[in-house]
């Protein structure tokens, strides 16, 4: 068979909804995406572990604290089934890390913005979890079959972040002015760097029509931020606070809220490296990998040394 | 020692297709292990995905952690990555090809008239 053969035959699965399984044959574009953005996925649930375990040892009470740890250990799992799916397509995980911590593979640029105050807590999980659980659920009909499945296992479990950061809003929208000041300031810091989540405008995204005919993604960038909008738009109410966008208003013809124009020059600035956090959260990064080093090799001699133990008594 | 790092299917073992493959010392790299859970009582233990561990043991408390945080397992099974053999999608053909002429395998090839009931 010809290449040309493979191709079609590999197309005729994408347009029949029949997934591709990782000893399929695949192009080898189609590997690099999907290894690219699997990759630069899993590194955002671990570099997403930041802001908010800069929390864990300041929040308001155990209940708080317990919430916030089993949500941070969530991160760090889907870290892992993330990284697995892209192992399966033939990129070592040594390799993997290798690329976030010398900066050559990316990560969601809204993990370089800062958490200042205990409302970021619920603005991260509100906002933030929910933009990523609108481009999630979309993923987990994407046409690679572990990635598929990774985020089904995820979504399953992204939910109860989102409720528990709209909820820690909820009881501070209800509290002393100072706590609804609070609340409406996270709001305002986060709403923007969380609408730059789903990419640039569809006009300028140079990945993006490729990756629909292949069915890795099913929705364009401004389709689901337009999604995210309308939702939104409808939740703040239920806290009583605004969104800090003038131009936001309902369109009768498209049925659509429409909304203000991004900053792009921030956003490509964050990507690019130039945002409030990008160095200490890649020294963070660092600095845990090198100071766990000892961890590893440690479990390695030992399970060396057992397996060795076991093989004297055998013989 | 630079070992050249094989790509690890799950369920597979032993193969390089695109440059991907990188270079790095396994040396201390942890070992690929697959995952199944076994949700409850009475029912089979299921695929839940991979992980790296040491040993054996050090396995089974990841997937403890990883893939049972919200009571989804009763017991749990690992094995190395590398002692499974899987079969090769390009033979799935002729694998599979001798099952498929034999409908007479299926209950639903044989016509018997209403008044048998359920059978």
């Amino acid at each position: 068979m010809q290449i040309q053969d493979f191709e079609k035959i590999f197309q005729g699965k994408i347009d029949t909804e029949v997934k591709i399984e990782p000893k399929d044959w695949m192009p080898d574009a189609y590997r690099k995406t999907n290894i690219r953005q699997i990759s630069q996925h899993a590194h955002s649930e671990v570099v997403g572990m930041l802001p908010e375990g800069n929390w864990i040892s300041r929040a308001p009470s155990l209940k708080r604290k317990a919430i916030l740890l089993a949500k941070v250990q969530d991160e760090a799992g889907h870290g892992l089934y993330l990284y697995s799916a892209a192992e399966t397509l033939g990129m070592s995980r040594d390799e993997m890390i290798e690329q976030l911590l010398t900066g050559k593979a990316k990560y969601s640029s809204i993990f370089n913005y800062p958490t200042l105050t205990w409302a970021d807590m619920g603005a991260v999980g509100w906002l933030v979890d929910g933009a990523a659980i609108l481009n999630q659920v979309m993923l987990c009909r994407t046409s690679y079959g572990p990635y598929a499945r990774a985020m089904v296992r995820i979504c399953k479990e992204e939910s109860f972040h989102q409720r528990q950061g709209f909820e820690i809003l909820l009881v501070l929208s209800k509290g002393t002015p100072e706590q609804k000041a609070m609340c409406q300031d996270a709001i305002n810091r986060w709403w923007w760097p969380s609408l730059m989540m789903f990419g640039p405008k569809d006009t300028e995204s140079t990945n993006s029509d490729q990756s629909m005919k292949w069915k890795i993604k099913r929705k364009t960038n401004d389709e689901l931020r337009q999604q995210f909008v309308d939702m939104v738009v409808g939740q703040i109410k239920v806290l009583g606070m605004t969104l800090p966008d003038a131009d936001l208003k309902w369109n009768e013809d498209r049925n659509h809220y429409d909304f203000g124009e991004i900053d792009w020059n921030e956003f490509w600035a964050v990507v690019k490296g130039n945002g409030p956090c990008n160095k200490e959260r890649l020294d963070a990064r660092n600095q845990a990998h090198v100071e766990g080093a000892w961890v590893r090799e440690a479990a390695m001699a030992y399970a060396e040394k057992k397996a060795k133990k076991l093989e004297m008594k055998v013989a | 020692m630079n070992n050249l790092i094989i790509k690890q299917y799950y369920g597979d073992y032993g193969e390089i297709e695109t440059g991907a493959a990188s270079t790095i010392s396994t040396e201390t790299a942890w070992h690929l292990w697959e995952v199944f859970i076994r949700s409850k009582q009475g029912l089979d233990h299921k695929h839940a995905g991979s992980l790296h561990a040491a040993d054996a043991q050090m396995a089974i408390e990841n997937a403890r952690d990883v893939y049972t945080r919200r009571m989804e397992g009763v017991s749990i099974w690992v094995v190395e990555s590398k002692h499974i053999t899987a079969s090769n999608p390009d033979e799935a053909g002729e694998l599979y090809e001798p099952a498929i002429d034999k409908v007479y395998r299926h209950p639903t090839f044989y016509d018997l008239p209403d008044e048998v009931g359920h059978m």
